[in-house]
């Protein structure tokens, strides 16, 4: 199962300025566990210390919004093309000092 | 950009040099304008901005744009804040007034965020600005960009309203109709970004569009004679409008321009078929649930909202309301406003008023503090919402006797 992952601008340097990965996986968390063996940080940025897809981070297999999937568990089919996208926010609610 | 000094990740703290970037690298957290508030505070007065010119500029010394630098400026700002008596008694609220944005030059809020936007990208440097949008951005980036020569790529869910195409396209704008909600357009954006030297507005551009819609907050206050309203209700699609709003009252605060901290409470408003913000303020927990958009209020449309969060954290920390409304409530917002009020909103201004009944019938003006509603977009834009609902009430020859009859006829029927 050869999938794809697409590496924003904004992380590039963790993978050595690669902007695509091939990997073998049958699941969002497989993949992410292997991208993660290669490129620890990599798999900090997008997950948290729960294991949960941190706040600002999209992922996307295909068109879909992995969140409208099964989230993490969310299964992958061979050639599928997995993307991670900051969520792009801007805003703020309490004042800096 | 001398009043700000950096850009800071609103999550970590991270800093960074005045740039095109938006998200932190290291948390993908939104960054934002730092600014010298002492500074600020030091320089700024009352006398002075009412010295200013009747747009927003007269706020300049907190928008993230320095002194000397070519405004990109078609006259936005100081709208009409009107007190709404009529409205006032249909909805029992003691003190209503409505802000009429409708009245900017493309005839919506986003005038606000595009004229500090593109001044930022032209200072940076940008020959090509772009943007995702629901309509109302999309007109007024055509509509700014036509004024000053940039050339202007607009991006759009091919399903949207036909005026607002027809209104964007006017200005000579390319306009790419994407088949696909918002969301997937905001997301084609985020990939095209990363391959283009643009300027994209809710991209690259965010941290500076942003900071256009406290604009809103600091005029309220003002007409409001310096004071801030108790209550501000608010549409959302993205939230970006209600955090800036909310951060602009703030300021007003921190520069020393309102003496006290304003307890405004802002109540967020969105439309039945498309409010993930209301349901995580509502299921109390901070995440935002993702859900596809099915409403006419197509201007509200994002079913993952960028700010949901920090929206869903202010109307709980000011102890505002969330409310959704129905279609048919928002059909009804937009008749009732027009027929009280002489003002012709879009679906979003549907949304607000709607919100607004439901709130004030559960009792969330109670205090019968100030309420202001904002009315963000303007109805000719989104009239199709109400075709094959309203016509002419009668159609006869043209004839004396013809109307005749047909006053008859009416007065049989009694008045609608
Ligand atoms: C008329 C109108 N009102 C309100 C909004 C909400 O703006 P925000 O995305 O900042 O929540 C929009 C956004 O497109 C709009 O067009
Ligand atoms: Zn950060």
């Amino acid at each position: 199962m050869s999938v794809r992952l697409k590496v924003p601008t904004q992380l590039r340097q963790l993978t050595g300025g690669a902007p695509e990965l091939d990997v073998e996986a049958a699941s969002i968390r497989e993949l992410l566990e292997k991208v993660g063996g290669d490129h620890p940080e990599l798999l900090e940025r997008v997950l948290d210390e729960g294991g949960e897809i941190r706040r600002f981070v999209n992922l996307y297999v295909g068109d879909e919004d992995v969140r409208f999937l099964e989230g993490i568990d969310t299964p992958l089919k061979d050639g599928e093309v997995v993307v991670i996208l900051p969520a792009v926010a801007g805003g703020q609610d309490p004042m800096p000092s | 950009m001398a009043q700000v000094r950096e850009l800071r990740c609103r999550e970590c703290d991270r800093t960074y040099a005045v740039a095109p970037v938006h998200v932190c690298e290291f948390c993908f957290g939104p960054l934002e304008p730092v600014y010298d508030y002492d500074a600020i505070a030091a320089s700024v007065t009352r006398a002075g901005i009412e010295a200013g010119p009747r747009t927003i500029w007269r706020y300049s010394p907190l928008l993230p744009i320095g002194d000397g630098v070519e405004r990109v400026d078609l006259g936005t700002g100081c709208t009409p804040l009107i007190k709404a008596d009529n409205l006032a008694r249909e909805l029992g609220i003691k003190h209503l007034y409505l802000k009429n944005d409708m009245a900017n030059p493309t005839h919506s809020f986003k005038d606000r965020v595009v004229t500090v936007a593109l001044t930022a990208a032209r200072a940076m440097g940008f020959t090509t600005v772009a943007c995702a949008s629901t309509g109302n951005l999309a007109n007024s980036v055509a509509a700014h960009a036509a004024r000053v020569g940039l050339r202007a790529f607009v991006f759009i869910p091919a399903d949207l309203e036909e005026a607002k195409i027809i209104t964007t396209a006017v200005y000579g704008a390319n306009v790419v109709a994407v088949k696909g909600n918002y969301d997937h357009v905001n997301r084609l954006c985020s990939e095209i970004a990363q391959t283009m030297p643009w300027g994209f507005l809710n991209v690259n551009l965010r941290p500076f569009y942003s900071e256009g819609s406290k604009t809103l907050a600091f005029e309220v206050v003002e007409q409001l004679g310096w004071e801030a309203p108790e209550h501000i209700v608010v549409p959302a699609a993205s939230g970006s409008l209600l955090t800036k709003v909310h951060r602009g009252l703030s300021e007003l605060h921190r520069v020393g321009l309102l003496d006290t901290e304003p307890a405004t409470s802002i109540h967020l408003a969105q439309a039945e078929g498309c409010s993930p913000i209301v349901a995580a303020f509502r299921s109390g927990i901070d995440h935002i649930r993702p859900v596809k958009p099915q409403t006419i209020a197509k201007s509200l449309a994002i079913g993952n909202p960028a700010d949901g969060y920090y929206a869903a954290r202010v109307v709980r920390k000011t102890e505002g309301t969330a409310e959704a409304v129905s279609d048919d409530e928002i059909i009804a917002g937009i008749r009732l406003l027009a027929s009280t009020e002489g003002l012709f909103t879009e679906t979003a201004g549907g949304v607000t008023i709607a919100a607004l009944k439901r709130m004030a019938a559960a009792g969330a003006f109670q205090d019968d503090g100030r309420v202001v509603a904002l009315l963000t977009g303007m109805g000719l834009k989104t009239a199709e919402a109400l075709s094959g609902r309203l016509g002419p009430t009668v159609e006869i020859q043209p004839d004396l006797e013809a109307f005749r009859q047909a006053l008859d006829f009416l007065d049989l029927e009694g008045p609608a």
